[in-house]
This record gives structure tokens, C-alpha cells and sequence, in this order.
């Protein structure tokens, strides 16, 4: 019997729910733990990137515009998908270096993780919303709106990290453009074959690979993404991408000093970081 | 005006022109859409970008063709035509606001020296089907009102059946109610079903006295599309060389980005010449295209994407 020819996985980008190459063509090798090769990723581009934000924007109304309780089913889809995908998680996330029982910790972790952000979808609005007392025959309350297309700078953290940066911003209705962890790509693509397939709709998640330092610069001064995720830009770049995000007053979420490990309680502060609030004054007793 | 008098051609004349017709050479499709997209791939970078941008600037009939048209909607289209970026005075005027016939008024009193001209669609458009007296009767409220150029619709149904002596009768009936108004003539090629009967067609508005041969109305898919306007250039282009007489040429419908506006300039660099680079032969009918222009001038100027927040809506 002859031996079986290997088929090999083309990882490509994520962009407005297609899977293009980078449109300047270009790949880089990824290797694992050991040095040796895995994959080719795609090198993305800026254009890419230009081509991801105007997707992600295109996908905004749709997606903010649904019920919190409809965007919370999606998320607890998305869970379900990943849950049939363990395996195939758990051999990317090992051959990015974790033992074999480690992998298989994150894996479960970042399923949980998701549920976790999944419940939040229609909480969200009572914790980080608020009936105002005013001194006027108005009844005035403050409700939680999503900022808009966030730029999600992902750290290495191969899944469990980025589960953990992608899910709050999307879960209160922000679509956002990633550009996944520069080392350990894989997962990322892995992750956006689970988002293709369960109900998120095209463009909420746009996933870039390639070299943080050539497409974080455009994301940060691109004028029409209304947040930036920061969290695995290398400490020294972080100054100069604020500058380029202050250009229109993006939200900015810094990398945490004194950050402990991925699998801490994560708390609300990441969805929180990109909201704005709308209050609203109704007059009563007219 | 009855159509006896409208009626300029004899049964003779009318089958000398189905003969002309029939004697143009036929276009090889294959060979229209490889040469238009071949010369799409042309890239077009930096200073040649920004002068392209701002000569597709002054290109653009903008638009706006809508049964919800307000005398409110076309002033504020009006303001945007004649500065089409507030904050930034370097950017070129467009070339002409296009409108429905009854709104022609109101875009001349907005348009009061500015220097833009006011196109209006008329003949029953889009679709053409109206009797020849209220076509004519449509062109000429249009042109009292004051509009410099008359964008008239061809009746595709006659064209299509064979009887081109009524689309050629019709379309110099239109063009002496126009006067000294510019005319236009919508080919619809979305309509027309083969490359062959655009170049017919074509040759057929040019000979009864087109000023403006345009692709589309817009409202039927595809509208314009590179292969189509290629071979209308080639029509406009063959057309001067054995008449001596320009005509210019106006590609309408599903030009949204710099991209694809690009694209239609290198297109008559390439076949008609630089002698059709300019807003006198050549037109772009759009409404959206501007302010993707208008975001691309910004991005290069400034060196970040621009968003569509920056600019107006239409």
C-alpha cells in the first residue's frame, strides 16, 4: 500500500467572513517551540489592514444593532464550536510549547473563558448602566453603547490570551479588527474557522497575521476605528501607537503593568474599556 | 410638435443606416474584456494618484436620481458639488449636479455662479417608455428651467427589435428641443445584451447628433462596467477620425471607489486619448464615488485611512 500524500493547511486571513491571502502576497514561516517549521501564515499587509476595518464597519449596525440576549446566544454558539475543536486546538497550542496536559488546561480555559463573556452580553447594561438622580422632573438614566470598530493588538498568549482580548470586545457589540500573536498565529485562524461557522456574522472578528510592528502603526491612526487594544504591543511601541491613536481620540486599553497570568479572574475592565455611554433625560410628571 | 414633422429621416435613410449598422465590424468580447482588464491592473501611485484623483474630482456628474428627491436634498448636493471637502479649498468643483426635470430649478438657483452646469434626465427616464410628445415636451421643461445638459434615454425595445430609424428619429427630435443644451445619450447597456450592439448603438447616437454618449441610467444592473465603456471610446474615438466631430463619453452606474474611477482614466488614456481627459469629454455619473475620492485625496495628504465620519452624507 502506498504511503498517503500529507495535506497541508493554506492558514490565510480572516476578513469580513472570507479567508483571503494577503493581498501583498506574501507568507512567513512559523515554526514551533523547537524551531521547527509548522506553517506558512499569511504576512499581512496595511491594505489588509485597511481592507479589515472597513469590514469590520460594514459589519457595526448589524451587530450592535441586535438584542444583547441574541449576541449572547451567538457567543455561547461560538463556545459550542470550540468545545468540538479541542483537539485540534490543543495540538496547535502544544506545538506553540505547552506540555501536552498544559494545552489541554488552556484549551479548556479558553472555552470557559468564552462562556464566561458569553453570559455577560445582556448584564452588561445593568452593571455598567445607571439611573441618574437629577434635581428636575426628569427621569435620567445612562445606558452602555458600544465605541465602534476596536483594534485588538493580541498578546502571545496562543489561545487563552486572545479568547481573552476578543470576546469582551465583541460581547457588548463593538466588531473588531485582530492582529493576532506574531509568533503563534495558528490558533487565531483555528479560532476564526470556529466564528465562520457559528452564526457571528461576517466581519464582527477580522483576524491579521503577520508583523505586529508594520500593521499596529496604520490601526492606531486609522481615523475610522474608535478603539485600540494595546495589550501585546512590546512595551517600547506603546508611546508611539497612543500618539497615532490620539489623533481622533481613540479609547486606548494599555498593557497592564504588574499583569499576572491569563487564567486570573479578568474582571469587567476589558469590556468596560471600549463603551460609551448615552444618558438620556425623560421628563416625567408633565 | 407633431412626430410628421419630428420625423427627419425617409424609409430610404432609414435603411441606409440598418445597413451602416450592420456593416460595422463585430467586437470580439473575449478580446474587449482581456484589453479592459489587463489595463485595470495598471498601478497608479502617489503623485500620479493625487492628480488622477483630483481630475476624476472634476470628472463626477454627481447625482442624485431618487423618487424621494427633496429641493432640500439636491440644494445640500448642490453646496457639495461646488466644495465638495469644507475644510479643505484645494479640492477641484465637480463637473456638472445631475437631477430629475422638475428639481432643475431649484439646482440653478443653488448652482447661481459657481460655474457648474445643471444636467437633467429627461424623456421619460429611466425606462423611455412615454410618447414621443412627452419625451420632447420633458426636454424642453428641463431646458426653460435652465439646464445646460439634457441626459435623454434611447428606446431600448426599438433598438432591440430592429427599428433604428425610430431610435435615430427620436434622438434628433430630442436633440433640436435641446437647443443650445448639451444632449446625452443613455445607451443602457445593461439592456443592450452584446458588446456588438453598444458599438451599434453607439454609432447610432453619434450619427443623429449626440454630444454625449452614456453607458447606463443606473437603475438597471450592470451598469457600467470597463468592457462596455471600452468599446464606446473605441466608437467615439473611430467616430472623430472619420467625421472630425468629438463626442464625449459618460460611463454611469456602480462606480463607487477611487479604484474602479482610476481605472475608467487609464481606460481612455489607453483608447480614446488624452485628448478625452478632460471634464469637457468625459464624465463619471455617480454619487457615492465622491467621497471615497474625497478619502483617498485625504489619506494620501495626510498619511492615515480616513474614515467616512469626516465627510458629508448624501
Amino acid at each position: 500500500m502506498s504511503e498517503r500524500l500529507a495535506v497541508r493547511k493554506t492558514y490565510k486571513l480572516f476578513i469580513g467572513g472570507a479567508f483571503p491571502r494577503s493581498e501583498s502576497g506574501r507568507s512567513y514561516a512559523v515554526t514551533d517551540a523547537k524551531g521547527r517549521f509548522v506553517a506558512n501564515a499569511s504576512q499581512a499587509s496595511r491594505k489588509d489592514a485597511r481592507d479589515a476595518v472597513t469590514a469590520a464597519r460594514k459589519a457595526f449596525p448589524g451587530w450592535s444593532g441586535r438584542t444583547a440576549y441574541n449576541r449572547g446566544q451567538i457567543l455561547y454558539r461560538v463556545a459550542e464550536m470550540l468545545e468540538g475543536r479541542r483537539d485540534q486546538f490543543a495540538d496547535e497550542v502544544r506545538r506553540a510549547g505547552a506540555s501536552k496536559s498544559g494545552a489541554a488546561a488552556e484549551v479548556d480555559a479558553a472555552i470557559d473563558r468564552w462562556v464566561w463573556y458569553a453570559g455577560w452580553a445582556d448584564k452588561l447594561p445593568a452593571v455598567a448602566g445607571a439611573s441618574n438622580p437629577v434635581s428636575g422632573p426628569f427621569f435620567n438614566f445612562s445606558t452602555p453603547e458600544p465605541a465602534g470598530v476596536v483594534a485588538v493588538i493580541a498578546p502571545d498568549s496562543p489561545l487563552l490570551g486572545l479568547v481573552s482580548v476578543v470576546a469582551p470586545v465583541i460581547v457588548s457589540g463593538n466588531t473588531c479588527v485582530v492582529v493576532a500573536s506574531e509568533p503563534a498565529p495558528l490558533p487565531s485562524i483555528t479560532l476564526a474557522e470556529v466564528l465562520a461557522t457559528s452564526d457571528l456574522p461576517g466581519g464582527v472578528v477580522n483576524v491579521l497575521t503577520g508583523r505586529r510592528d508594520e500593521i499596529a502603526p496604520w490601526l492606531a491612526s486609522h481615523m475610522d476605528v474608535n478603539g485600540i487594544d494595546l495589550t501585546g504591543s512590546a512595551g517600547g511601541d506603546v508611546p508611539g501607537l497612543e500618539d497615532k491613536a490620539a489623533g481622533n481620540l481613540k479609547r486606548v486599553l494599555r498593557p497592564r503593568p504588574g499583569f499576572g497570568a491569563w487564567t486570573d479572574d479578568p474582571g469587567t475592565a476589558r469590556m468596560t474599556a471600549f463603551l460609551e455611554t448615552k444618558t438620556v433625560w425623560h421628563p416625567v410628571g408633565v | 410638435m407633431s412626430t410628421e414633422t419630428a420625423s427627419t429621416t425617409t424609409l430610404n435613410d432609414a435603411a441606409e443606416l440598418r445597413a451602416f449598422l450592420r456593416g460595422l465590424p463585430g467586437v470580439d468580447q473575449v478580446g474587449a474584456e482581456e484589453r479592459a482588464a489587463r489595463l485595470a491592473t495598471r498601478s497608479i501611485k502617489t503623485t500620479a494618484k493625487a492628480e488622477a484623483i483630483d481630475l476624476a474630482i472634476a470628472m463626477v456628474d454627481l447625482t442624485t436620481l431618487e423618487g424621494a428627491d427633496t429641493p432640500g436634498k439636491v440644494r445640500a448636493l448642490c453646496a457639495k458639488a461646488a466644495r465638495p471637502d469644507p475644510s479643505d479649498g484645494s479640492v477641484p468643483r465637480v463637473a456638472a449636479v445631475c437631477v430629475y426635470s422638475d428639481l432643475v430649478d431649484v439646482a440653478v438657483r443653488s448652482l447661481e455662479g459657481t460655474g457648474i452646469g445643471v444636467a437633467s434626465v429627461a424623456t421619460s427616464f429611466p425606462s423611455g417608455r412615454a410618447p414621443l410628445e412627452a419625451k420632447l415636451a420633458d426636454t424642453r421643461a428641463a431646458v426653460a428651467a435652465g439646464a445646460a445638459e439634457i441626459d435623454m434615454v434611447i428606446d431600448r425595445g426599438a433598438f432591440l427589435t430592429g427599428d433604428v430609424g425610430k431610435v435615430f428619429d427620436e434622438i434628433t427630435a430630442v436633440k433640436e428641443a435641446c437647443g443650445r443644451a448639451h444632449l446625452k445619450v443613455i445607451l443602457e447597456t445593461g439592456e443592450l445584451a452584446t458588446l456588438d450592439n453598444v458599438r451599434r448603438a453607439s454609432w447610432l447616437a453619434m450619427r443623429a447628433g449626440a454630444d454625449f454618449i452614456k453607458t447606463s441610467t443606473g437603475k438597471v444592473s450592470p451598469a457600467a462596467t470597463l468592457p462596455v465603456t471600452l468599446v464606446m471610446l473605441e466608437a467615439v474615438r473611430d467616430y472623430r477620425a472619420r467625421t472630425g466631430r468629438q463626442v464625449g463619453v459618460k460611463p454611469a452606474g456602480g462606480i463607487r471607489t477611487t479604484k474602479d474611477a482610476i481605472r475608467y482614466l487609464v481606460l481612455v488614456n489607453e483608447t480614446a486619448g488624452p485628448d478625452w481627459l478632460t471634464p469637457e469629454w468625459f464624465r463619471l455619473g455617480a454619487s457615492s464615488l465622491l467621497n471615497d475620492l474625497l478619502m483617498q485625496r485625504r489619506k494620501l495628504a495626510t498619511g492615515v485611512y480616513s474614515g467616512p465620519d469626516y465627510f458629508t452624507l448624501d
